[in-house]
């Protein structure tokens, strides 16, 4: 744990007086401090590109009053710098008259351990891991022209002080490792990416040989690509693969069940609590306690301990997710989603782990329901407009499936759909909920934060299809 | 205030120094500082403020040619010190590779043109509010609109990058942005639109009316959107679009992109890669210009690139690194592009609408469907359906799909260009595209 009033003229005692000043007719607020480390090690081209390691440090301070929220940050941790910080909150929140909400509730639980990945392994064993994908690639086919491949640590420790002193502490790893491979052949040029990740140490992908499996798995992808044909384009059912694809379940749906959204009324989803947004069988949730998982928090970044959230019950809308502020405003409770990139950053609401669970199904028995139509198994990125509801996903792995079977891999193809209608479509729900290898990044108002999906094989009715072939 | 050029330069001389006498061969070292203070509203009333200040310091480290690097928002003399102990003991165990190294001194910019970037004005938050105030009144006058959120934000950045080599140049600059996104509703529907204004200058941004109305027009016409069947169909692309075909092409022409074969672009130079009245410059030396700068991000000097001329492509964006690589001398393009545009096409806007009877207007694309190594392309899209040169109704929820080496071939420019942001396009048609909707 980071002792953030070691090396400064600020002591604790100083810093529980300007927060009591500034805080005290306010409706919440924090000082949140942040120190973390990162490092990134890249090799590629068959070269070690880059070995770059990085510390920040800084706090972040925050006052509510009513709907209104005044912040400022800082990578100085000073009195003066703290002062300042507090000036400015007084001046945007003049006449504030608030009554402070001291409540937040306690948790003994660790989703994860209290360690440093970075320190752990020597850069030597990370230098020769690298190395040896490089090799293992390029010695498995001619075809193979680059590989790009790299690993990222962190490890970020938080300390949130409230008005009374309360204090909430969280050491929170992060590990990451990533395989990219292009592939040539006759002129054809193709990639494959895969990745594993989460809240963890490095010794999985370092010890027994786990590396291997993401090398191939990326090759896999890129070989399937080059043997692939022109998307098909219009409406047709789609057929999603378990896993990683549960994206378009947190891009379609997710951000549209985020309070902010629903608190300004800018969601689609806002005047819908209680109703049928999905076909029944469906359940989702968000969930930030499974352990080690890359979007699980043992505590959220307001201090509020992470909890299993039911968003959608067997079709029908249960909750929104929630930080303090849109759950004040709500008359709710914050369901422990309160999320900041970094100090720099305000908190919004944003998902953890989320997750549609296993129904019935057969992912046999959804492909040969379908004459005409596609089976996606990954996605690369996806993005959603809240208002309009539309959303749109780019396959990275996809097949088309005629009578019953599953055809020729197509590239390059985009769906595109409609956030709140799209769980209405869905008529068979999986037997095999996966949850994703680890690697996901949502972003939401500039802000990136480490994110789990995780789903069953799922067959959607209806669907567009942005291919070239018409 | 942003810390002054004296401080900056100070921080980066005790990096430098302390790189070398801890056995680095050659270093550079980049401090910057920046404070920007934001005022944002919602429906009429404050909703946010923030302040923030950003102090940091990056440094690559260099034994022969073996590189690390480190960056840190701790400036304390001490963390600095233990952080450059750090990157030596990373770079003494870090694989050599024979293209790292510093820029070529021939090339560091030693005369630094003054490009206006720094506007004194500083405007207070309780000017902000007013401005948000007018601009969101005027936004929300008309019943369709049901939200508003808008944003007021100062920026004042300084900056140093030294080296080894004796380089040490750094300036201010200034940034004021406002932007507006506007929520509209009606029985069937509900959209949303935006519009914005970043500029160097404080004088230089649009009127609060002036954004009001763009932002209410825009959200207001998209209501009540139709889908529309699959075809093939030529595509107008906005403004604010089509400068994404742009970036797209930059990606491409990356020197990092081409040293690794992952451009669809390799190996194209001196080869007709647009059609042929297409001309693309990168100019970094225009006075307030957004992208401006009279060095990259290792001090190489930067001069007009004519990037495409007649359609064929000249030049790529070339860093040291890639440059080494490629056996071509940095054209100051670390970091990319300064202010990059297409030249103005020979179509006015309304003759390009008219330029054939049915045509798709796209206004806004969503996703990521663009893949450089391919060059394959399908985005998802919304916009209007024009026949014979007139706005029909809005339609959505459908893709558009191509291939850019095709799309490229098929461009047709307007003679709108504007100068709004760093990357700019006059209004785009791309002849022959797939559309694919219900």
């Amino acid at each position: 744990m980071s002792n953030f009033f070691e090396k400064t003229d600020l002591t604790r005692k100083d810093a529980e007086n300007i927060i009591s000043e500034t805080l005290n007719k306010c409706d919440d607020g924090e000082l949140y401090l942040e120190d973390s480390k990162s490092e990134n090690i890249l090799l590629d081209d068959n070269k070690i590109k880059s070995s770059s390691y990085s510390s920040d440090l800084g706090f972040g301070f925050r006052a509510i009053s009513g709907e209104i929220v005044a912040y400022s940050h800082s990578n100085e941790i000073s009195k003066d710098s703290l002062n300042q910080s507090s000036k400015n909150l007084q001046s945007t929140l003049k006449s504030s008259k608030g009554t402070y909400n001291h409540e937040i509730p306690k948790t003994n639980k660790n989703f994860y351990n209290d360690i440093n990945p970075i320190e752990e392994k020597d850069l030597n064993s990370k230098l020769e891991v690298l190395n040896k994908v490089n090799n293992y690639l390029r010695s498995k086919d001619s075809n193979v022209k680059q590989v790009t491949s790299s690993f990222s640590g962190e490890q970020k420790s938080i300390e949130i002080i409230r008005l009374g002193g309360q204090s909430i502490t969280d050491v929170r790893p992060l590990v990451r490792f990533n395989v990219s491979v292009m592939l040539e052949k006759n002129g054809r040029k193709e990639t494959g990416v895969y990745g594993i990740g989460g809240r963890q140490s490095y010794d999985s992908y370092l010890d027994n040989e786990n590396w291997k499996n993401v090398c191939d798995e990326a090759y896999r992808i890129a070989s399937v690509n080059l043997e692939s044909k022109p998307a098909p384009a219009g409406e047709m059912k789609v057929v999603l693969g378990p896993g990683w694809p549960a994206i378009l379940i947190h891009e379609a749906i997710g951000h549209g069940l985020e309070g902010d959204f629903n608190r300004k009324k800018t969601s689609a989803f806002h005047d819908l609590m209680g109703q049928r947004v999905a076909s029944e069988g469906v359940t989702i949730v968000d969930d930030g306690t499974i352990d080690k998982r890359r979007g699980s928090l043992t505590i959220d970044d307001e201090g509020t301990p992470t909890e299993r959230t039911v968003l959608i019950e067997n079709g029908i809308l249960k909750n929104f997710m929630q930080d303090r502020l849109n759950a004040r405003l709500m008359k709710t409770k914050s369901t422990g989603n309160g999320r900041r990139e970094s100090y720099k950053h305000v908190v919004l609401p944003r998902m953890r782990n989320t997750m549609m669970l296993s129904g019935k199904n057969t992912q046999d028995e959804m492909i040969s329901s379908v004459d005409k139509g596609i089976f996606a198994v990954s996605f690369g990125g996806g993005q959603v407009d809240i208002t309009s509801g539309k959303f749109v996903f780019n396959c990275t792995e996809a097949y088309e499936i005629i009578d019953g079977k599953i055809g020729s891999p197509i590239k390059g193809a985009t769906l595109i759909g409609d956030g709140p209608s799209i769980l209405k479509e869905v008529s068979m729900v999986g037997n095999d909920m996966m949850l994703d290898p680890g690697i996901g990044t949502c972003g939401k108002a500039g802000q990136g934060v480490p994110v789990g999906v995780a789903q069953p094989s799922i067959l959607i009715d209806k669907m567009t299809v942005g291919g070239t072939k018409l | 205030m942003v810390k002054d050029q004296e401080y900056l330069r100070n921080k980066a001389s005790y990096c430098l120094d302390l790189a070398k006498k801890l056995g680095a061969t050659s270093a550079s070292v980049s401090v910057g500082h920046s404070i920007s203070e934001s005022v944002s509203f919602r429906n009429k009333v404050l909703d946010e403020s923030n302040r923030s200040d950003n102090l940091g310091v990056s440094i690559t480290t260099y034994i022969d040619k073996k590189k690390s690097s480190i960056s840190s928002s701790n400036l304390l003399d001490e963390n600095i010190k233990t952080l450059i102990e750090k990157c030596i003991e990373t770079t003494k165990i870090t694989p050599e590779d024979e293209f790292n190294g510093l820029p070529d001194k021939n090339l560091l910019a030693n005369k630094i043109k003054d490009l206006d970037l720094y506007d004194e004005s500083h405007i207070e938050n309780d000017k902000k509010i007013e401005y948000l105030k007018e601009l969101e009144t005027a936004t929300s006058d008309n019943d369709k609109i049901v939200n508003t959120e808008s944003g007021f934000t100062e920026n004042k950045s300084n900056f140093i990058l030294a080296s080894s080599d004796g380089f040490c140049e750094g300036y201010k600059t200034s940034s004021f942005t406002a932007s507006c996104v506007a929520v509209a509703k009606d029985d069937k529907s509900m959209e949303r639109d935006y519009d914005y204004t970043s500029k160097c200058f404080l004088s230089d941004i649009k009127s609060s009316s002036h954004l009001a109305k763009e932002t209410r027009e825009k959200t207001i016409k998209k209501l009540s959107p139709k889908k529309i069947g699959s075809e093939k169909i030529n595509i107008i692309f906005d403004k604010r679009i089509a400068s994404s075909l742009l970036s797209a092409f930059a990606g491409a022409i990356s020197g990092s992109a081409i040293a690794r074969g992952t451009s669809f672009l390799k190996d194209k130079l001196g080869e007709q890669v647009f059609s042929q009245n297409i001309n693309i410059i990168d100019q970094p030396d225009i006075l307030k210009g957004l992208g401006s700068r009279p060095f990259d991000s290792e001090g190489v000097k930067t001069e007009t690139l004519k990037l495409v001329e007649k359609g064929q492509l000249k030049s790529y964006l070339v860093d040291t690194y890639n440059g080494k690589k490629l056996n071509l001398k940095s054209n100051g393009r670390c970091g990319g592009t300064s202010n990059l545009f297409f030249e103005n096409g020979e179509l006015s806007f309304d003759e390009l609408l008219k330029s054939n009877s049915k045509m798709i207007y796209v206004t806004e694309t969503i996703g990521h469907g663009t893949n450089l190594v391919t060059g394959d392309y399908s985005v998802g899209a919304a916009g209007f359906l024009i026949e014979n040169g007139e706005f029909k109704y809005p339609i959505n929820e459908f893709t558009i799909a191509g291939n850019f080496k095709e799309m490229f071939n098929n461009l047709t420019l307007a003679n709108d260009l504007e100068f709004q942001f760093s990357t700019n396009s006059p209004t785009a048609m791309v002849e022959g595209m797939v559309v694919a909707g219900k």
